[in-house]
């Protein structure tokens, strides 16, 4: 039942095909986080994996940067509604830091220094489409951005690129993380706007 | 009915809040109410199809069939101009909501509750004060409240005659005639000698500008309050 807005011609626009529905084009880049930003030294980061057999795959600071790093060159899309096109990043490809892990399970939970989760399934974060990333646009991760490191998962609204990550342990069902438990749908493409609950 | 359906709600009043921002009032057939600091995504849509959504704080709280927003200006926004410079009583206006289960405070709540809020950031504390208000409640409520002048000050009688909370104010560029303090940014030497301590254990919501929310979320922090106490909402660009 849409109704029109009396007097509402919008901006001036032009087909943009990299931008899904509803979203706008932003020049910043806008911090938005549930609480205070932590500050995390590098020497004190760890990153681990935890699977339902009790296996637990860790990295340090200094043992994630001798891993092979990847350029990302992405289109990144918040619920928030703003997008911001050709971002670059520099991170470890989540394919390189599950090369060894077994599991039955097919979802992961993601956790963050100051208690944030968020959910996805497994299939999502493998296969070159998510990230541990210490670097945005050739600089270190700023810490209102999510450093020292962030997982980017660009494909998906980016409250699932977790900010300040610090572990990701596998679950059997998909189980709700922070967000999804306040409000936000459970998986989050931004082409099929999936936005709430 | 989901948040998720579209509503349309008749303007009531649009009310010049500051230069730069109205408070706006629908009435709203089949809203159930909402919880304080919940928000709502209003969708505008031009002849030809074209929409734009953009996301606003409720003012307004509880059970009842009218919703209030309130509007600052963006100078280069697409929704706000329309909202603040053309939209008028007698209007429709398309929304959904209410949204958002985190940023949010509920009359059962027992710990002490501290807002600190910059520019139009009030506005979802508003909601907070006024279900305090309205439940009667006799949990200590505190507003630390940031702007740049006096008449960028938001919803100010009405902040002023509230006898639930206790209000600071603080100017940053222009102070009213006979103010005791020189205009100056919230400090945490500011939030130490004027907000509630750590140590009484309060609830923190903190809404502003993300650079407003960034100093004063770590002074917090710096002042011991523990992380998961406050709750943040930004906006804007960084």
């Amino acid at each position: 039942m849409a109704i029109f807005s009396r007097g509402f011609t919008g901006r001036p626009r032009e087909a943009q095909p990299d931008l899904p529905p509803g979203q706008f084009l932003t020049e910043d880049f806008p911090v938005l986080s549930a609480g205070p930003t932590p500050t995390i030294a590098e020497a004190d980061w760890s990153f681990t994996i935890k699977t339902e057999l009790g296996a637990t795959h860790s990295w340090s600071w200094d043992e994630l940067q001798a891993l092979p790093f990847e350029d990302v060159h992405t289109d990144i899309h918040c619920v928030t509604r703003w997008s911001k096109l050709a971002t670059n990043w520099r991170g470890v490809s989540m394919d390189t830091l599950f090369a060894d892990v077994e599991s039955s399970y097919d979802y992961v939970m993601v956790h963050s220094t100051g208690g944030y989760t968020t959910n996805l399934p497994l299939e999502d974060i493998l296969d070159g489409q998510a990230w541990i990333t210490t670097e945005f646009d050739g600089e270190p991760l700023e810490p209102d951005h999510g450093g020292p490191a962030r997982m980017i998962v660009p494909h998906l609204y980016f409250w699932k690129s977790a900010k300040w990550v610090r572990g990701i342990t596998m679950q059997r069902s998909d189980a709700p993380g922070f967000w999804e438990q306040n409000g936000y749908h459970t998986y989050g493409n931004p082409w099929r706007e999936e936005r709430y609950s | 009915m989901s948040p998720r359906d579209w509503l349309v709600g008749t303007v009531v009043s649009a009310t010049q809040q500051t230069p730069n921002a109205k408070s706006i009032v629908l009435d709203v057939p089949g809203w159930h109410g909402s919880t304080a600091g919940q928000h709502v995504d209003v969708r505008l849509t031009a002849p030809d199809g074209y929409t734009a959504v953009r996301a606003y704080s409720l003012a307004s709280t509880g059970p009842g069939q009218q919703v209030e927003l309130a509007v600052d200006l963006i100078d280069d926004g697409e929704v706000s101009p329309y909202l603040v410079e053309e939209l008028r009583a007698g209007d429709q206006l398309e929304f959904r909501g209410p949204l958002g289960r985190w940023f949010v405070w509920k009359p059962e709540q027992t710990a002490p509750v501290q807002l600190i809020a910059g520019g139009s950031g009030v506005v979802p504390l508003l909601a907070m004060i006024r279900a305090h208000t309205a439940a009667g409640s006799s949990v200590p409520m505190r507003l630390l409240y940031s702007v740049r002048s006096p008449s960028d000050r938001f919803f100010a009688d009405e902040l002023v005659a509230a006898s639930g909370v206790d209000l600071t104010l603080v100017y940053t560029r222009e102070v009213p005639d006979g103010w005791p303090m020189a205009p100056g940014r919230v400090t945490k030497e500011l939030i130490a000698s004027t907000t509630t301590p750590a140590t009484a254990n309060p609830a923190v919501f903190v809404c502003g500008p993300t650079g407003f929310v960034e100093a004063v979320a770590s002074a917090l922090v710096d002042l011991g309050h523990d992380p998961v106490s406050i709750k943040t909402e930004r906006f804007g660009g960084s």
